[in-house]
This record gives C-alpha cells, structure tokens and sequence, in this order.
C-alpha cells in the first residue's frame, strides 16, 4: 500500500524508493546516488511515495494502471499491458538521424542488411556506361529502409564549417536519402548563405517540432542524446546509437526495456523572471546526473499546464543530462494547437492512470512550489552543479552564448530581447546568438518583441552591441570543428543557455561554462558577471 | 482506413473519436518472429565454453571470457565528450580507416590532470586493456564514438560503479567493450598501470588486481553478455535466427 510523507520541514532528503520491481537483468539494479542532502534549496514540499512491487500480471486479471510511458511502449509493442522491467519489441513510428550520426547509421544497415546488389550496379557502370544506364533502369538496389517517410534526415551539428570530413558527411547523406528515397531530408548544399537552401531546417530537435514529426502517444527515436526533447509532446522519445539505429533503419522495430517513471509534480504560477530552463536545472541539481538514469521523468501539475510547447521542449530536453531515459508531458489544448497546426497526421494521446489509487505506479514523487523558485545556474563542470544566480555575481565572465535545442528556439530569444530592452544597456562582453532553425532565425528579424514599440529581437540585439545572429545550427554547444563560430578555444568562462557543461564541452578543456535560462544569461551579458535576471526584470 | 482519412481533412473532431484504423503494423522482412509474443528474454545462444569467434577480435573461447593486462583509472560522470571529443565525430565508425583513427583519440578529452594518456600521441592502440571508472561512466551524448573509440584502441573492458544508459546500451549493441559493475569503488583502490585480470563466469565475475593482491566481484553481466559475446545485436540476431544471415 503506497503510503504518503508531506514534510512541513524546510528541506526533506529524499530518498526514492529503491525496491526491484522485478526488473530483468538486460542491466541489474540501477543506482541512484543522492547529493541533494548537502545542498541548500529553497522551501518546498517534498511527498515521499514508496512504490510497492508491481508484478508483470500475464493473466490480465488484476489491472495494475500505468504511466504514460508504459501505456505508449505497450501499444507500440501491440500488448495491452507491461510494467517496468519488461523486454519488449517495439514498433517505431518515427527515426530521426542527422549528420553526424547518419553516415555511420546508414552504413551499419546497409552492411548487415545489404546484399551485393550495389557493389554489382557499380561495377556495371565503370565498365560500360551506356550499357550500365539501361543496367540501372532494370537493375535497383533490393535493399529498402522500413519506411522511407518515417525517417527524418536533419544535417545540424557540422554545417557552417570548412571541415572537409564534416561537409562529406553531409553529402553521404544526401547519397544515402536519394538511393533510399527519404521523403524527409532537409538538405543543404550551399554553405555560403544558409538562405538559399529552401530545404534546410536546423538543429534537428527543434526541426522535428517544427516540422510537425513530434505527436502525441507516438514512439520517437533518434541518434541524439537530446531527442528526449520531443517527450514534450506526450510521446515517448529518446537517444539512441548509431547501431540501434542501423536496427531500425532495417526492420521498423526496437527492443526496449520498460523503464519506470517518476513524477515531478510542479504547481504555483511561475514567477516573471523564471523560465523552463530554471525549472530543469533546480531539478537537476536536486537528483544529480544519475538521478534519474534509465528512469522516465514525468512532469506535470499546473505550472508545466501553464507552459507554452517551447518551455515544455526545454524542459524534456535537458532529461538526459539527469540519466533520465525520456521525459514527458501530458498532451493538452496546448500540445494539439501546436500540432494540429503542423501536421494532418492522425495521433492518440495517452495519460497515465494518475489518481491516489495508482499512485503505486510511480517509483518517485518530487512536488515542486514554483511561486518560491530562484534562478539558477549550473557551475562547472556538471549540469548538476546547481547555485543560485545571486550567489555568482562576483563571477567574472567573458563570453556569452544564446543558441541550441535548449536555448535557442524563438521564445528563448524572445526572452533575451525582452530583457535588453527592459535594461536599455549594452553587453559588456561578446554575446553570440545562434537560431536552432532556419524558422526561428525569421522569428528573430520579423517577430515584434511584446512591450519594444514594435521593435524585433534583431534590432534589440543590435542596439544592445550583440553579435550578429548567424547561421542556425548547432553551433558551438558541442564544440565542432576547429573554425565553428563562437567555439571556445581559449580557457575562457562562458554563460551559456546550452545543456552540458562537462569539460572541454564547447571546446577548451579549461573552459568554464555556466548552463543559464537565456534570462540569466542575457543579465549576464550586460554586467559581465553571472548575474540574476531580477536585476532588469520586474 | 475512413476515420483516418476524417481525422486528417478535418482537424476539429472531437478526440472522443474511436481510434483511427491504422494500417497494419509493419511486418520487417527481416526479422523472423510474431510481433505479438510475450516478453522477449534474451537467452545465452550457447553454454560457455563455445567456438565462435566474435567481432571485436578473434579470440579462443579462453581469452575472450578473460581479459589481462593494465588498468587505466579514470574518476565519476566521465562524459562521452571526454572518452572522444566532439571535433572527431565526423569520423565515420562504419568506416574501417576511420574506426582506426578514432581508437587513437580515445579518452584525449580528459583534462591535463590526468598525467598518463590513455592513448599515447602517434599510437592508434592503448596499452591498458581494463578502464577503472566510477559512478556514471560514460553519460552525456548517445554517440557510438564513445564505446567504439575506447574498443578500436584495444580496451576490453570497462569496470564502473554504475553507467550512464545509453552508453551500456551502446557498448553491447556495438559488442566493442564489455561494461562491467563493481560493487565497491574500485577507482578509488586501483591505480593507473595496475595489472589486473577480469574474469567473466557464469555466477560471479571478479576483477583480480595483481598489483595490489586484491580482489573484487563484478555484477553477473546477464542478458547483455551473450550479445556482446556475439559480436553486437545484429551478430546475435542473426544466431538467435531473428535476422536472416548475411548474404555471403
């Protein structure tokens, strides 16, 4: 019988429950190290649930209830019932790939699928063209993808870039997507002016929303950490390798192991001057990088209800960052406006069985009162380095970095221009501005900032001495290429709204990055110090 | 196949509606088995010891169930852009030549307080045959690079306190590396350049330091040992008769 704790205390230590749940071994007991117990926090409640054992009932007789993600894997795996801990096959509705991934992707399936069909067509057309082109017309490659409109090909990571290997990437994928047929590739040739590529989207995570490919109740797989993201959407998303995704790439289907989820329950009407990103890092910084490692976190109470598709995407993306498997909202008003203005194709959301009668199917609680949440940063060199922003303000800064799935979608810079223009300053340090897409970048110069006279983020930022915004990808996050722009290449302190801080993240293995809600780091560019968004913000 | 088509000329029904006919579900022709069985448990294929040679390196049955040589301790949350930087993943791993190059940047992203390279400039193979790690091996980024640089440059084994899941999933997907959990800190007990042996058995697996004269159990490997034992997933499909064998 699952039994409440509601602590009145100003901190609790929590501890999740820690029974099997009669977890198979692909991999035996995860572990769970907690670091919360030596950290300040701000007073809130905690509710501790201990989970008792739920067993795989094969009989079907008694209904346990399950979660969201429970619910959308046993669906996809075409059983009317799992529980966490099972091994199942199951079907997926949509793969992603981009190009630094994809090449390897494509070339694990073609050389465990593949016969010698292609090597026979080449060989043909070497020693006889004419011949060879009638060869073509009769003779295609037999070997096939599953289905060549549920693969999404998005080149993002090395674009902008004279890296000879970086660019050849992209063209082995556009190689691959013309012999495979892949309806969606959005391809760019012309490095030049990403502009002329009417076909380019950008970081493939904020693409695949974008584009309409993230729907509810759906099974969403892609060869990025961070595809976690899409579980904003009320589907079940996560990362996979390069081999898993060759698998796929084959036969349409993946063995998974059902993971357990934990709720965080976040309620109270969020404070002006915090934002998703806040909410993910004061999370983080309570459970620690392993806190939620193959565990599902689900996130709802009325604050994420409150959110817009964009704070939610923030919100899920930075789940891995926790261990966490995906992460995932429920789908509301909200989510279907977002979709159902992107794409025709139709979806099924699911719930989970969430009343105190199955509150045994969480293994975690976490309650979170928003209304007393600060902002936060993330010192280095870990996401879960969490201190509040006041607490930094005698760090001296050098640089700061607006872009990324996390950070850099159109509200984040919405944001950020809110807040210059509020301060009516300029930044003290280089402050370096990456659109995730082609879309968001548009936002950027054609969208009015709400309450600037009619002014748009780009003249903000020009008024304000930021960078110019350039060219959407990737960018920096991760690095790149020796030439990527604003990499960091000297041991320099960055405020940055990406999602890791690991050393050597964004390039110099001494640089010290402070992951930031693009608030804070927007506050920062202006004094040149880590500072809290309050500062300018009312 | 009508609600279907309903649901996608006119936005605005209701979700009440009964679910949209789906088209059946994709039947892969390549994989050899109905969809709807339950629980799939992955079985050894074959009791020890068996004469298949894997992909990682050609072995006898003896060497591939036990690995000697040096240690190579690394501390917690090592992330996958210190095993190998992100600058070197437009090296393709599918690519033979590319797979080498990789293996010689392995474990370069560690800071410089790491006094021993893993892998030593100029080299494209290491000398340590067993990476110590701590809590968290090998989180961050869901690349392949990661446990596919560390086993192109020779490592067999990894044994951690814990690991970050998809890294583990990658490292048996690939068959690169074998990843192993102690159940004590070894980092803290092991040394770089510790000679050790890891001996993988059916109950427990043990890691033996012969530097120190001590020795440590290993969580039982379990389902995942008889994949990587194979080769990866797609090897150990193709013997669980999943996948129809490559054309010769």
């Amino acid at each position: 019988m699952a039994s409440s704790v509601i602590s009145s205390s100003p901190f609790v230590c929590k501890s999740p429950a820690k029974k099997d749940l009669g977890v198979s071994s692909f991999r035996k007991a995860s572990q769970i190290s907690i670091h919360g117990c030596q950290r300040k926090s701000i007073s809130r409640k905690i509710v501790s649930v201990m989970a008792p054992q739920r067993s795989s009932s094969t009989s079907g007789s008694v209904k346990t209830g399950m979660t969201m993600t429970e619910k959308i894997l046993a669906k996809a795996a075409e059983k009317s019932q799992v529980v966490p801990g099972d091994n199942i096959w199951v079907n997926v509705d949509v793969l992603m790939t981009h190009d630094v991934c994809g090449p390897g992707a494509f070339g694990i399936f073609k050389r465990e699928f593949g016969d010698n069909a292609k090597v026979v067509l080449n060989l043909a057309i070497n020693i006889l063209s004419l011949l060879a082109f009638s060869l073509f017309v009769i003779v295609t490659s037999t070997l096939k993808v599953w289905d060549s409109e549920k693969i999404v090909v998005i080149p993002d990571h090395y674009i902008f870039t004279s890296d000879k290997r970086a660019n050849r990437n992209v063209d082995i994928m556009r190689e691959h997507c013309r012999e495979q047929n892949i309806k969606y590739f959005y391809d760019i040739t012309d490095l030049g002016d990403f502009r002329a590529n009417p076909d380019y989207k950008g970081v493939c995570h904020v693409a695949l929303a974008q584009e309409g490919h993230c729907r509810p109740g759906e099974v969403l797989l892609g060869t990025d950490s961070h595809t976690c993201t899409a579980g904003a959407f009320g589907q079940f998303a996560t990362g996979i390798g390069n081999t898993d995704a060759g698998f796929v790439l084959g036969t349409g289907k993946i063995l998974l192991k059902v993971p357990p989820t934990m709720r965080f329950i976040l309620d109270g009407e969020m404070p002006s001057y915090l934002q998703a990103k806040d909410l993910i890092l004061q999370i983080i910084g309570e459970i620690s990088v392993a806190g939620a490692t193959y565990k599902t976190m689900e996130f709802s109470g009325t604050t994420i209800e409150s959110l817009t598709m964009e704070e939610r995407m923030t919100l899920c993306n930075m789940v891995v960052e926790a261990g966490g498997k995906n992460g995932v909202i429920p789908p509301d008003a909200t989510t279907f406006n977002y979709v159902e203005n992107r794409t025709s194709v139709p979806f099924q959301p699911v719930y989970s069985d969430a009343n105190a009668r199955y509150n045994h199917i969480f293994v975690a609680d976490y309650r979170f009162d928003v209304s007393k949440l600060e902002p936060v940063v993330a010192k280095p060199h870990s996401p879960d380095n969490r201190a509040l922003a006041r607490e930094c303000k005698d760090v001296k800064i050098d640089r700061v970095y607006i872009g990324s799935c996390t950070g850099g979608k159109t509200e984040d810079f919405m944001a950020a221009a809110k807040l210059f223009h509020a301060a009516g300053k300029q930044v003290k340090v280089p402050t370096f501005l990456v659109p995730a897409t082609q879309k968001v970048w548009m936002d950027v110069y054609a969208l009015p900032v709400p309450g600037a006279g009619g002014k748009t983020c780009a003249q903000i930022f020009e008024e304000a001495g930021c960078d110019t915004p350039t060219s959407p990808s990737c960018g920096a996050c991760l690095g790149g290429p020796a030439d990527t722009y604003a990499r960091l290449n000297e041991p320099q302190v960055c405020v940055s709204t990406t999602n890791r801080n690991f050393p050597g993240r964004m390039g110099h293995k001494e640089g010290q990055i402070y992951l930031a809600s693009p608030y804070t780091a927007a506050a920062s560019a202006l004094t040149g110090h880590v500072t809290d968004p309050r500062e300018f913000l009312q | 196949m009508a609600a279907a088509s309903l649901r996608s000329v006119n936005p605005t029904l209701p979700r009440t509606l009964p679910s949209p006919t789906r088209s059946p579900p994709f039947q892969s022709p390549f994989l050899r088995f109905a969809p709807t069985s339950t629980s799939f448990n992955l079985k050894p294929l074959v009791t020890p010891p068996s004469p298949f040679v894997t992909r990682s390196a050609a072995a006898s049955p003896q060497e591939r169930k036990t690995f000697h040589g040096l240690c190579y301790v690394v501390g917690d949350n090592i992330d996958t852009d210190q095993i190998i930087p992100a600058e070197f993943l437009t090296l393709v791993p599918s690519n033979p030549e590319e797979y080498q190059k990789l293996g010689s940047h392995a474990l370069v992203g560690l800071p410089a307080s790491y006094k021993d390279r893993f892998v030593e400039p100029g080299e494209t193979k290491t000398k340590y045959s067993i990476i110590i790690g701590g809590e968290n091996f090998g989180c961050g980024s869901s690349r392949e690079h990661a446990p596919v640089c560390l086993g192109a440059a020779g490592a067999k084994a990894v044994v951690a306190q814990s690991y970050a899941r998809i890294f583990f999933r990658n490292s048996v997907a690939t068959g690169e590396i074998y990843p192993l959990d102690s159940e004590v800190r070894v980092c803290d007990e092991c040394s770089t350049g510790d000679v050790a042996t890891v001996e993988l058995r059916e109950g427990d697996s043990v890691l033996i330091n012969h530097t120190t004269g001590k020795e440590y159990k290993l969580k039982a490997i379990g389902d995942a040992g008889p994949v990587i034992d194979a080769g990866g997933i797609f090897a150990y499909a193709r013997k669980a008769g999943m996948i129809p064998s490559a054309a010769a």
